[in-house]
């Protein structure tokens, strides 16, 4: 992958609705020559969708979050891909990964009360056949989240006018 | 009590630095935007900051060697080789200063006889002609512009040249302009050093910041040019620490046995936990490609080009800057002078600009606009300046 669109996805990932002059002004490129990368991109599956990063704290929406690790026998032929698959069709399920260690899967789970979310854990993830055991950790606060710090954010701290 | 009988009138009649007088004005300004700093935006990356930490916890509160620690002596050594191709050793070349503007003074303090001349290339940074005169010596402007791109030409050179100049002071990438040499106006400034027996003082404390197609080069890489160089550099623009105040000076043993000694009677050394950090943002560069530094120069790059672009809109003639942080675009065809331009620009939009004279009477007619400034803030800005001066 070029450089170019390196540089390119990381000005998107810092705010993905910069207009497409100003992204070509700051590439060097034509405000054409972004829109066809970005299209092209599009295309091949490197950019999935442009989402901002919410601070649901922030807001009155009732709302539980747990990261749920997860213990599975892989399946013959298809490995953990299967029952991933299985998983994350789930509506709560947000996140999947298959992780290295001690767990297969690790999953971010959403929803509204702590009794939605305990009612998923117990009647539609831990039944499913191939899981072998569960351990759900709730979260409590989020500081960080894809690069962005929630709360605090750093102040300029410099002189108005120096040297 | 008459003072005046008691002080230099030399270092009296300096006059205050141009940048401290629109400070104290933004100051009374509360909500305006700044383009007038002259340092990163970003903060020190994170694994410097701890090493820092760790070494204050670890102990580490004693004085270091007058010549800096050893380990760093050795870091700052082998980047110069890797990045710049030049060879200073480690044990009696290399010497870690109060940042580069210590480097400026003991240049001067060693050099200087009352009378030598000095060439000041300007527009530039604001240090380098009363630390001249700080040291009983004559600066000698010489006024770079525009259409040579901001460097600082043989010719001129040349014309500037009397039987008492000893050195010249060599400030790129500029500050204020954002001018970089090119390789051919390097080897031919060279030729009249040599040919002059000069020594150049090499101030090149923006030198990863530089956004050209062509490869950095210092002059003291060039042949003939180590044993006349007094080279300096530092970490503040690199590494984003100008707080730590760290940097260093470079330049053949001989030369450096006279700075030395001025360094160790006034300063003694740096302080410790800034050698310290410094050490880490080296040795940990070394690992990953200086991957901090290449991070922060791709985005005051993207920066660089967007505000470069918004003075080309406005109708301004401007330079396009290759180096620094810092666009220097001419504001001539508003009929203002620099400090007019700039003071009406802060009362009637909010937005802090430093007049271009604040580096020297031939900086009238622009003005100093950093981009190492949120994307957001800078979009304001510039918006602001655009309506001012399409109203004026």
């Amino acid at each position: 992958m070029q450089n170019l669109q390196i540089e390119l996805l990381q000005l998107l990932q810092q705010d993905c609705r910069l207009p497409l002059e100003k992204l070509a002004v700051m590439l060097g490129q034509t405000p054409e020559a972004v829109g066809a990368m970005i299209d092209d991109m599009e295309k091949r599956g490197i950019i999935l969708r442009y989402s901002p990063v919410i601070n649901w704290d922030k807001t009155d929406k009732e709302r539980v979050e747990a990261m749920i690790e997860v213990r599975v026998t892989p399946q013959r032929d298809e490995g953990f891909d299967a029952l991933a698959k299985r998983i994350y069709r789930f509506d709560e399920v947000k996140t999947v990964y298959l992780m290295s260690g001690a767990y297969d899967l690790l999953l971010l789970v959403e929803a509204h009360t702590l009794k939605e979310l305990g009612y998923f854990v117990s009647t539609k993830l831990s039944v499913l056949d191939n899981v072998t055991g569960t351990a759900t950790h709730f979260v409590l606060k989020r500081y960080k989240s894809d690069g962005v710090i929630f709360e605090g954010d750093p102040q300029d701290k410099r002189l108005a006018v120096n040297p | 009590m008459e003072y005046s009988r008691y002080w230099n009138p030399a270092v009296a009649a300096v006059p205050k630095s141009g940048i401290r007088k629109f400070f104290d004005i933004v100051q009374t300004m509360p909500g305006a935007i700044s383009l007038g700093v002259g340092e990163p935006d970003f903060v020190t990356p994170y694994h410097i900051r701890n090493a820092a930490i760790d070494s204050i916890l670890d102990g580490e509160t004693q004085y270091t060697s007058n010549w800096g620690r050893i380990s760093l002596r050795r870091e700052i050594a082998l980047y110069l080789k890797n990045r710049y191709h030049l060879d200073y050793s480690p044990e009696n070349e290399v010497l870690v200063t109060i940042g580069a503007s210590e480097g400026i003074d003991l240049a001067m303090r060693a050099l200087l006889c009352p009378g030598d001349e000095v060439l000041v290339p300007e527009p530039s940074y604001v240090s380098y002609r009363p630390t001249v005169v700080f040291a009983g010596g004559k600066a000698v402007p010489i006024c770079t512009d525009a259409s040579r791109n901001f460097m600082l030409t043989a010719e001129q050179m040349e014309n500037a040249i009397t039987p008492k100049t000893k050195a010249l002071i060599l400030p790129y990438p500029n500050n204020p302009t954002g001018g970089v040499l090119d390789r051919a106006t390097i080897a031919q400034l060279r030729d009249v050093i040599v040919r002059h027996d000069l020594i150049v003082i090499s101030d090149e404390i923006y030198s990863e910041l530089s956004y050209g197609t062509e490869e950095y080069v210092s002059i003291a890489s060039l042949p003939g040019m180590r044993e006349r160089t007094i080279y300096l550099n530092g970490f503040s623009k690199a590494f984003a620490m100008t707080g730590w105040r760290i940097g260093y000076t470079c330049a053949p043993a001989e030369l450096m046995d006279v700075m030395v000694k001025i360094h160790q009677f006034t300063i003694m050394c740096a302080s410790t936990q800034s050698q310290v950090a410094a050490e880490e943002a080296l040795r940990q560069g070394r690992e990953d490609d200086y991957a901090d530094v290449q991070t922060m120069r791709q985005s005051y790059d993207h920066r660089r080009r967007l505000m470069y672009d918004a003075f080309l809109k406005m109708g301004l003639t401007c330079f396009e800057p290759l180096g620094a942080f810092y666009v220097f675009p001419s504001i001539a065809a508003t009929g203002l002078s620099s400090e007019e331009f700039c003071e009406r620009l802060l009362r009637d939009k909010l937005v802090a600009c430093v007049p271009g004279t604040a580096f020297g009477e031939c900086g009238e007619g622009h003005i100093r606009c950093c981009y190492a400034t949120a994307l957001e803030q800078l979009d304001i800005a510039l918006t602001r300046i655009a309506e001012f001066v399409q109203n004026l």
